[in-house]
């Protein structure tokens, strides 16, 4: 016996209620968009500079009073946040203090450091640091145009590489559910004011990555079948094409959220975020595959004979098979 | 029919085993590291055979715990010790031409820019060509065949500055001075396995494990011990004195309350130094001795021929040190600086003499120090979470797919052994949203197995026999499986190549686990089902 997730030979109408797919996701995009416009991004020290301090006691982190040692100080913005996590021992209390980029300075300088910390330890005696990083201003400007310069990069590439292996119009589907992916994960991170920093960044290529997977899987099976079925409409060869691959599709869906679901909870605190939007680009890299890609496919229409070498379409790579 | 020729087996498990013969150091992480850590000692060690490899794969600061500095090096900086240096020079040369020039006198001006004033303006063509003979071609590459000055003149100004290819070439000397001065000084606090590279033109990154502190590493790379040995004009006990043209204001350390009126340019500096040891001075106090180089010697020597009965003062960091008087001409090039000093002071002073200074100042852009407990808990909640994350994979292809399940479970733990060795051969760097790329990679690495499962079961429902079912699901998934790939390893060389830090150790086992997510795929799994099948010959088959 077997466990399956889908049943042999599905026909699920996929492009039936194509609309409301396509009026979903746009809607989403356009919450997405409004959010970061509106609220923004939380952008980490990596993207804003400053400082940011990880604190960690024995006795119950008193956000309070934290704040109050450290008025005195005048450092401008300090956000003080208590972290929860349940691999934490029962006397492990931690804290991110986080200080704004004082002015006219690269980084912190080690005074302001050391005040902060002589400070909180004022408030609780037996206070440790575990880890402190400082980003200048001038860093964290570059930081955030190499970070979107890496993403759109990303994006190029790959729509050269699918152009090369497929058609244009298998390019602009991919890239169009790119764009969504990585516009949902951007909007989440603003709607949830989760922490955006380098790291994440690192996730939003993954998510990249990982969706174009899916994406390719499907396109493959599309370009396979429309050799196949030289009559069957366009719109019934990708029905067919993601009922087939349909099986695959949830299966490696569910095999990588298993294991970052693991990551998730057991992995600690520090890359709680990062793993957070892996799960969220897994989740909608698989949707966008199935009602963006394919939906943008049926739109744009494609050349149908494959059998014929067309000198003035595609070109040398697009019939080559690995 | 369904076969692989033994040759190509024997090479698959060849590769597998010598992927799995480099990672099996990882097992023994710390017997294997304090082994490697006696070895670069020269300390003979036998607690690790040595016929064993013994690549590790390095952990990065935010799982081991350590430093990480970028710093910014002035390199305008130097443009104006080299205009100060470049000043006897031009006063001497239009000295010697006084009767037609007339008096020169430097002027204050920017800083990269030496500004002089000659009393006979009408002889001021005379005056740019006799300083543009002080030219010299630039000695670099790129600069080749171009002089190190311009010189200009507005009326009785001349304007001395150095030309476009001369800052390229001073800017190249400086940061390669910087990284060699900064390796000293971490390498003398015998630190072990720091990183010192050059980032970008003016940039230098530091990582220094183990250290429980930015500052630490601050202080000890950022102290720029400038020693200049200046002629001194007099002295003084007012903090507001005006030094006069060409000349500054140093205060001294042993006299509080007074101050040096000393000629700017210094008369040798210590980069003329070869050597300096902390010693004793004939009344038994704490001194340093110090010894130049040929060039440095012969000026020094110079300059206290000519000076005998004045003062002179050695100048560190801009205190005045000490200022005895020339008794004799020192010949030779070695001298002996005294002052009030400790033991501990001397020792360290000699060593930061030693290291030499810092050509220009250091600003720090960006600083991060992680303790060491904090990494250890990431690498513990890492381990627990890729055993976890893996359990649950391999229970859940075992229940999908049942043998066929077991064979793509066995190609997956054989993929992350492979993985660990191919990251100690290259001597990757694991950080912490790399080891977020592993358990990725975990979840990932059926993929290619699952397009080929799957499709074999397609092929089964057309009835072609299990054989021939397996062949063409392996044929056709393989353009499904390259294409998938391929475009999420060009993210991850985007990542690498544009990413830093975590960032960059997420891309490199992103990067791998593609490749050997793929090899087992393809040839691990394969070769498993093809002996199963080879055995057992089954007329049919349940994937």
């Amino acid at each position: 016996m077997r466990l399956k997730l889908v049943r042999d030979n599905t026909s699920i109408d996929f492009f039936a209620k194509a609309r409301i797919w396509l009026g979903i996701s746009l809607l989403m995009m356009v919450v997405a968009l409004g959010s970061f416009l509106i609220q923004g991004l939380n952008y980490g020290i990596d993207f804003q500079g400053g400082t940011s301090i990880r604190t960690q006691s024995e006795v119950v982190v008193d956000v309070a009073a934290y704040r109050e040692a450290l008025v005195p100080l005048e450092l401008g913005d300090v956000s003080i946040t208590e972290v929860f996590d349940p691999s934490f021992e029962a006397d492990q209390n931690v804290a991110m203090v986080r200080i704004q980029a004082q002015a006219g300075e690269e980084s912190v300088t080690n005074e302001t450091i050391t005040a902060v910390q002589d400070a909180l330890r004022g408030v609780s005696p037996n206070i440790t640091f575990p880890s402190v990083e400082s980003v200048g201003p001038k860093v964290s400007g570059e930081l955030i145009q190499t970070a979107f310069i890496a993403v759109a990069l990303a994006v190029v590439a790959i729509l050269l590489y699918i152009w090369m292996r497929f058609e244009w119009q298998f390019a602009v589907g991919a890239v169009l559910a790119l764009t969504h992916d990585v516009a949902l994960t951007i909007g989440i991170f603003s709607e949830l004011q989760i922490k955006f920093d380098l790291a994440i960044i690192a996730a939003l290529l993954t998510i990249v990555g990982y969706s174009i997977n899916d994406t390719v899987i499907v396109f493959d099976r599309v370009r396979e079948n429309l050799r196949k079925y030289k009559k069957l409409p366009l719109k019934d060869v990708l029905n067919k094409s993601i009922n087939e691959t349909l099986s695959r599709t949830l299966m490696t869906s569910v095999t990588t959220m298993l294991a970052l679901l693991a990551l998730f909870i057991l992995g600690g605190d520090v890359i709680r975020g990062f793993v957070f939007a892996m799960m969220w680009g897994v989740l909608i890299g698989t949707y966008s595959s199935i009602f963006v890609a394919s939906a943008a496919l049926l739109v744009l229409g494609v050349k149908r004979d494959w059998s014929k070498p067309d000198s003035t379409a595609g070109n040398q790579f697009s019939n080559v098979d690995a | 029919m369904l076969n692989i020729s033994p040759i190509k087996q024997a090479m698959i498990w060849l590769t597998v085993a010598v992927g799995l013969f480099l990672a099996m150091p990882n097992g023994f992480y710390n017997k294997v590291e304090a082994h490697n850590d006696a070895v670069a000692m020269g300390v003979d060690d036998t607690s690790w055979p040595s016929f064993l490899p013994s690549g590790l794969v390095n952990l990065g600061l935010d799982l081991r715990g350590g430093a990480h500095l970028l710093a910014e090096v002035q390199v305008t900086d130097v443009y104006t010790t080299v205009m100060n240096g470049l000043w006897p020079q031009v006063r001497d040369v239009l000295a010697a031409e006084r009767n037609t020039i007339g008096f020169v006198t430097r002027e204050d001006g920017p800083e990269d820019t030496l500004r002089v004033r000659i009393s006979n303006p009408e002889a001021g063509d005379q005056a740019v060509s006799l300083v543009r003979g002080l030219a010299q071609p630039v000695a670099s590459l790129v600069g080749a065949g171009q002089n190190n000055i311009d010189v200009s003149r507005d009326g009785a100004i001349l304007t001395i500055s150095l030309s476009a290819a001369e800052k390229q070439a001073v800017d190249d000397r400086t940061m390669a001075q910087s990284l060699e001065i900064i390796r000293r000084r971490i390498d003398e606090a015998g630190t072990r396995e720091p990183t010192i590279q050059r980032q970008g033109s003016e940039r230098i990154l530091v990582q220094v494990p183990g250290v429980g502190s930015a500052q630490e590493v601050k202080d000890l790379i950022g102290k720029t011990a400038l020693l200049t040995f200046q002629s001194v004009v007099n002295r003084t006990g007012d903090p507001d004195a005006s030094p006069g043209a060409g000349n500054q204001l140093v205060p001294s350390i042993d006299e509080p309350g007074t101050y040096f009126i000393l000629e700017r340019s210094p008369v040798v500096t210590g980069e003329n130094l070869v050597d300096a040891q902390p010693a004793f001075d004939q009344n038994g106090r704490p001194a340093v001795n110090f010894r130049f180089n040929a060039s440095g010697g012969r000026k020094f020597g110079d300059y206290t021929a000519d000076n005998i009965g004045l003062p002179f003062a050695i100048v560190l960091d801009n205190e005045v040190i000490s200022a005895p008087t020339i008794q004799s001409h020192i010949s030779g090039g070695s001298g002996i600086i005294t002052g009030r000093f400790t033991v501990e002071e001397t020792t360290s002073l000699a060593i930061l003499l030693r290291a030499g200074s810092l050509p220009a100042e250091l600003t720090f852009l960006e600083e991060r120090t992680v303790g060491p407990e904090l990494g250890q808990d990431s690498i513990d909640a890492g381990k627990v979470a890729c055993l976890v994350a893996g359990l649950l994979v391999l229970l859940y292809m075992a229940l999908s797919y049942g043998l066929f399940g077991v064979f793509a479970n066995i190609a997956l733990i054989i993929n992350v052994g492979l993985l660990f060795g191919l990251l100690s051969m290259i001597g990757a760097t694991l950080t912490l949203p790399g080891i977020a790329g592993i358990v990725l990679t975990i979840g990932m690495a059926v993929d290619a197995n699952v397009i080929v499962f799957e499709r074999i079961r397609e092929e089964l429902r057309t009835a072609k026999g299990p054989a021939r079912a397996i062949e063409l699901g392996y044929e056709k998934a393989l353009s499904s499986i390259i294409d998938a790939n391929i475009t999420t390893f060009i993210t991850a060389t985007i990542l690498f190549v544009m990413g830093s830090g975590p960032v960059r150790g997420f891309a490199i086992t992103l990067g791998l686990g593609i490749i050997t997510s793929v090899f087992t795929a393809i040839f691990v799994t394969r070769v498993l089902i093809v002996m199963w099948f080879a055995r057992k010959r089954p007329k049919t088959i349940e994937v």
